[in-house]
């Protein structure tokens, strides 16, 4: 379920964002509480909640006091900004350097991205 | 928070030997501790003494305040039930329940009944004359069933299936979920455990190698590949836990952090960095004292050029990138 490395709460913070950014979870929807997703990713519940106080920072989910953990208003479009910032250092370069490793040059590189996006 | 167990300068002697030299950590109230190391670390003496089973030679060891070796109310608020506790003849299942509230004030019967259905305990057979796994899931049913503020288990999957294995797990997380406690648990088994924790301890020839949060854990330790040329390179001045190699090859796992200074010095030594698990940090710490124990271990076989000198200790020599060979004298 969670590889090495990445501390757990980061890993399933970068979950539940994923599902927010993907719209399984719509902006204002409520979402799974901190035991919940605990019992369901099998993790201890400080570690869940660490990952819920991460994206409570992060403006993705916002608290009810007494109610539960809801999905912020305007979250999807903040991830989204966040995940452009880091996209070119998390996709670009990786596939730039194996590009270089295997002989593509950039025109080559250019036009099969082309290819791929083309409709 | 509150600290519900503290141990400060235990050490603990049999005859001559000693089992535990000088350990010191606490355990916060309400969280789930694992206290990993190979077998002899001191892992069971430890758990027993904060049990109050055994004294310490010398030491302080205090369990929501009091003496556990000594004071009732600690007595009464812990639950350490090992897979070989002893039980009277004609002890099955049922007697074995049936005591249990008058140990534990807690105790849950409609727990204990399913999750010891959920295990498949025998309800027919003695409990003496149980298999490992049987006896360690009783051990377990107590365990989870009692409820008490804290909750002991030493290795406490002996002999039990992957299924077994994984309700315990889960029924352990649900209950703690619901009714918070301090857990202090040993385990081998740091992949399967590692998610339940939230702290751990390290312990290694009866001292504390590590006493950090799970994540601060994975993050105590890094791995770095390559040719051996340029991983010796990198490795001069670094802690070395443990490596191997074939051919050119060379992996080891190093002590620190991987940060902004150990990420650029990789680039420039041209290795590749990647973040460990807690079983590997576990078991390079291991390694690590045991190769510092066995001064004769380096081999060019298996071991690179300069992994010999520096490990289980910091060499304090040479700049990583001036001296490719440095580390071996």
């Amino acid at each position: 379920m969670f590889d090495d490395g990445t501390p757990i709460f980061q890993q399933l913070a970068d979950r539940i964002a994923g599902d927010v950014l993907s719209g399984t979870y719509a902006e204002g929807d409520q979402v799974a509480s901190t035991n919940e997703f605990a019992a369901f990713y099998r993790i201890n519940p400080a570690t869940a909640g660490k990952a819920v106080n991460l994206l409570v920072d992060r403006g993705v989910l916002y608290k009810r006091r007494g109610i539960g953990m809801f999905v912020a208003e305007g979250a999807r479009e903040r991830l989204a900004e966040q995940r452009r910032a880091a996209f070119a250092a998390e996709y670009v370069r990786p596939l730039v350097l194996e590009a270089a490793a295997l002989g593509i040059d950039a025109a080559h590189l250019r036009r099969m991205i082309d290819q791929e996006t083309a409709p | 928070m509150t600290t519900a167990i503290e141990i400060t300068d235990l050490s603990r002697r049999y005859g001559s030997t000693d089992a535990l030299t000088d350990v010191s950590f606490d355990v916060e109230q309400d969280t789930i501790c694992g206290l990993l190391g190979r077998n002899g670390a001191g892992k069971t003496t430890t758990l027993s003494v904060v049990a109050g089973q055994e004294r310490p030679s010398g030491g302080r060891v205090r369990v929501f305040g009091h003496d556990p070796a000594d004071d009732s109310r600690v007595a009464s608020r812990t639950s350490f039930v090992k897979d070989d506790q002893r039980w009277p003849d004609d002890f099955r299942l049922r007697e074995v329940l049936a005591v249990g509230p008058a140990f534990h004030r807690g105790w849950d019967a409609e727990l204990a009944r399913s999750l010891a259905a959920d295990l498949r305990v025998p309800e027919k057979t003695p409990v003496k004359k149980m298999s490992r796994g049987q006896a360690s899931a009783v051990a377990i049913v107590i365990g989870v069933a009692s409820r008490a503020p804290l909750t002991i288990f030493d290795e406490p999957y002996l002999g039990l299936d992957a299924t077994a294995r994984q309700l315990f797990y889960d029924r352990l997380l649900a209950d703690y979920s619901e009714h918070p406690r301090t857990i202090l648990l040993s385990t081998h088994l740091i992949d399967e455990m590692e998610s339940l924790l939230e702290h751990v301890v390290v312990l290694d020839q009866g001292q504390v190698r590590l006493d950090c949060d799970v994540d601060d854990a994975r993050a105590s330790a890094y791995s770095v590949a390559g040719t051996t040329r340029s991983v010796t390179a990198f490795l001069t001045g670094r802690t070395v836990l443990s490596s191997h190699g074939i051919g050119g090859l060379t992996t080891a796992v190093v002590e620190g952090a991987a940060d902004e200074r150990v990420r650029a010095d990789a680039a420039a030594a041209g290795v590749e960095l990647s973040p460990v698990g807690l079983q590997q940090v576990v078991a390079a710490l291991g390694a690590a004292s045991a190769a510092s124990s066995a001064v004769h271990h380096a081999d060019d076989g298996d071991d690179l050029g300069g992994g010999g000198g520096g490990l289980g200790g910091p060499t304090a020599d040479a700049s990583p990138r001036t001296a490719p060979e440095g580390a071996r004298s």
